[in-house]
């Protein structure tokens, strides 16, 4: 049953890490426009993207 | 006078927003015109090359851009001015308070959803050890670990993901009323409590993993609402923003400014050109005009206004420029009387109640004698209160409302994105239930069934060389009816001669004759344009005079192209139709002929449209109310269900139900037919939710609920459920 201290930790910890990314996209505002995200995955543009707005919206 | 001056750059100042740091300001334009993600690189690549602009980002669901500058070098008007190069016309708006905290109360929805969603897996990881344990003996001290664990899990949960649950029951409870949330927040607090309990004394079954797959499917279903709601908001946003409402004041220094209509206020001065839109609700103080009413009072026929008279915002200014002092709202007349209709209209609707509401309230008294009987006849039977009190407590937790919360906002989101992509957008909730009840449809006329814009109706009687020069002419005017006849010939130069006589016409030299256009006083045409007038009785009457030639245009708004077919089409649908219209009863008898609607009635004030809806709703009839002026919107809040098409008038726009956006009046029909589906998988999604509980409440008051069969019930009817809702969408969108 020793085996259980380490896989359950490390389920726990994969889930969280899953979390940490879904909470993180979400503060950094990646689902305000799901339409136009499809498409800027296609461009090949060199242009950097933009800084976070700044304005709290 | 005024009228000379040249229009003042629009100060887009106001729009800008200085980030916290002040180094930079940000600007939000809704943009017409973007489609594709072509649109999307070509704007931000323009953008980026602009002087001062730090990033441009293009939002392409929500057709918006956001542009951030350096604030010393900020320049709104050249950014417009590069758009509009590039052929997108775009709208600068401040975005309303309501929508950033939408935008909030989401961001927050999904992070407490993606909290639940972690803990539903990693809870149930568990419990299905714990579950195969019961069969292969896992021993209790794993057991009692794997408890422990699902608890240091859930119990954060519960306090994190649960308060949107938490906040709306105690609100109620406040109120002294019990919603949906009550019964909610009692089932996950027992369930916690008894597991707690249950794990302290070594017992073999928790709840945590019934708990946080209850919150996880509840927080779908809210999730759900939120994004119908906001996808609604952000286009309505868009079009208030695309119909650009600006208004020229006159500064304390005494010159004439454009600002945003919200910055006009009672006692100011605007100025009203020729063709424009009056802002705001006033008095003339300079200025002879004629007043276009139509988007006010359904009244084709134009009034002759002086100084002294009132002219009401919306209406437009077709003789001279006007000076305008600005009353408050409740000075104007008219505005008045239809903010109280609006009012007494509101009272008398509020007797909707939500199918969703209707099962609410039938729920927590039903749920709460049911776990209380259960708990008093295990008692009598002797067990002992703790396992009464155990069996009572799974009672609430498997009948909790799972299904029941995502059965009506699932079919919601499906229907609204399917009206959507008929052009149908949903302004209020409960709008879909109310549209698939409705039994006759009421049109207004002006602007509803017939376009906004004017065309000629004789045009083939008139000499096609007659009708060149009269456009030639056209061109020189401002007047609205004018560019009904300069848009018959698209390259037409105007006259070198040709100047406006004011309130009357054009005037111009020609092959050494005179020429003129404008009104029948003005040609000498009295007689014959009286004539012409019964014989078109909603039209405008133009006069054209060439020396001896003479040549008269009947002006009149055609028909929407399909307003034909969408009476018919409703017509096979077996729903009456009717006009009710505030024009001349000529005019709107002479349109009901045209499109094939055997009851209307004209010359109906806003109090008359009202009286009659609601002495329709009297013998039980449940009308839907299509309409577009501001005369219109008491008679919109009054019907059962009501449609503005996205041109119409704002206060039409707040009340109506659904918007029309495009020209097609024919979305209406698929709009109904999506609207009788949804209303029915509803019904659907409700009964199975009854189901579930006709089932699984009698297996729970036995005592057989083990946190496996709840598990499996819950989540069962859920997926059930969601899937059903899809079906919404399927069949009932095809383009008529």
């Amino acid at each position: 049953m020793n085996i259980l201290l380490i896989l359950i930790p490390l389920a726990l910890a994969l889930g969280g890490l899953g979390l940490a990314a879904f909470l993180w996209s979400l503060s950094n505002r990646q689902y305000e426009d799901l339409d136009g995200a499809a498409w800027r995955a296609l461009m090949d543009d060199d242009t950097s993207p933009l800084p976070r707005p700044e304005d709290g919206r | 006078m005024a009228a000379e001056l040249a229009t003042p750059p629009a100060d887009l100042r106001q729009f800008l927003r200085v980030s916290p740091d002040e180094a930079f300001v940000s600007l939000d334009l809704a943009v017409d015109g973007i489609k594709c993600a072509a649109c999307m690189a070509t704007i931000e690549r323009a953008m980026s090359r602009e002087p001062g602009v730090v990033g441009a980002r293009v939002n392409l669901g929500a057709k918006r851009l956001h542009v951030t500058f350096e604030r010393r070098e900020a320049d709104p008007a050249r950014i417009l001015r590069r758009l509009d190069e590039l052929g997108f016309k775009a709208y600068p708006f401040s975005p309303r308070q309501v929508e950033d905290s939408k935008a909030q109360e989401m961001r927050r929805l999904l992070r407490c959803l993606g909290v639940a969603a972690f803990a539903s897996m990693n809870v149930m990881l568990l419990s299905v050890a714990v579950w195969s344990g019961h069969e292969t003996g896992l021993d209790p001290t794993t057991r009692d670990l794997f408890h422990w664990l699902s608890a240091l899990i859930a119990l954060p949960t519960a306090a994190y993901s649960g308060r949107p649950f938490y906040e709306s029951a105690i609100g109620a409870l406040k109120r002294r009323r019990v919603n949906m949330d009550v019964p909610i927040t009692l089932g996950i607090c027992l369930a916690l409590v008894m597991s707690v309990f249950e794990v302290l004394r070594h017992g073999e079954h928790a709840y945590f993993d019934g708990v946080v797959m209850l919150l996880f499917f509840l927080l779908i279903g809210r999730t759900l609402d939120q994004v119908m709601q906001r996808r609604t908001q952000l286009v309505a946003a868009n079009l208030a923003a695309l119909r650009a409402e600006f208004a020229t004041k006159r500064l304390p220094d005494g010159t004439w400014r454009d600002v945003p209509i919200d910055m006009v206020e009672p006692g100011d001065v605007i100025l009203v050109r020729i063709g424009d839109r009056v802002a705001a609700d006033g008095r003339i103080e300079e200025g002879r005009s004629d007043i276009d009413q139509s988007l006010v009072t359904g009244e084709t026929a134009h009034r002759a206004v002086r100084p002294g008279d009132e002219v009401y915002a919306g209406t437009q200014n077709l003789g001279g420029a006007l000076v305008v002092r600005v009353l408050k709202s409740q000075e104007g007349t008219l505005l008045a009387g239809v903010e109280r209709l609006l009012a007494q209209a509101a009272q008398t609707k509020g007797a909707y109640i939500r199918l969703a509401d209707r099962a609410a309230r039938l729920y927590p008294p039903f749920v709460h004698t049911v776990a209380l009987l259960t708990f008093l006849g295990w008692m009598m039977m002797g067990i002992g209160w703790h396992d009464a009190l155990m069996i009572a407590i799974t009672v609430l937790i498997i009948t909790c409302p799972c299904a029941l919360g995502l059965a009506v906002p699932a079919v919601q989101v499906v229907a609204a994105g399917a009206m959507f992509r008929n052009g149908i957008l949903i302004q209020s909730g409960d709008a879909i239930e109310r549209l698939a009840e409705i039994d006759r449809v009421v049109f207004d006329k002006t602007g509803t069934l017939t376009l906004p814009a004017a065309d000629i109706a004789n045009r083939e009687e008139i000499p096609a060389e007659d009708v060149m020069l009269a456009a030639r002419l056209a061109l020189t005017s401002r007047h609205p009816l004018a560019a009904a006849i300069a848009a018959q010939d698209k390259a037409a130069k105007p006259l070198a001669t040709a100047r406006e006589v004011p309130g009357e016409g054009v005037k111009a030299c020609h092959a050494g004759q005179v020429v003129r256009l404008g009104s029948p006083a003005f040609c000498e045409a009295m007689p014959e344009a009286e004539a012409l007038a019964t014989r078109f009785p909603g039209a405008s009457i133009v006069a054209f005079r060439h020396g001896e030639r003479l040549a008269l245009f009947a002006i009149r708004q055609p028909y929407r192209e399909d307003a034909e077919a969408t009476v018919a089409a409703l017509g096979t649908m077996k729903l009456p139709t009717e006009i009710i219209s505030g024009d001349r009863p000529r005019a709107v008898a002479e349109a009901a002929r045209d499109l094939g609607i055997a009851n209307w009635r004209g010359g109906a004030l806003p109090g008359d449209k009202v009286t009659w809806l609601e002495q329709m709703k009297r013998f039980g009839a449940r009308p839907l109310m299509v309409g577009d002026g501001l005369n219109d919107a008491p008679a919109l809040a009054a019907g059962h269900a009501s449609i503005a098409p996205a041109s119409a008038s704002q206060l039409a726009q707040t009340q109506a139900d659904f918007l029309l956006v495009g020209q097609r009046l024919g979305a209406i029909v698929p709009a109904i037919r999506i609207a009788r589906k949804a209303r029915w998988l509803m019904l659907e999604n409700l009964w199975i939710s009854v189901l579930y509980n006709l089932i699984a409440v009698p297996v729970a008051i036995l005592g057989h609920a083990t946190p496996l069969v709840a598990a499996l019930a819950m989540s069962g009817s859920s997926i059930i459920v969601t899937l059903n809702a899809l079906r919404a969408g399927r069949g009932a969108g095809e383009k008529s």
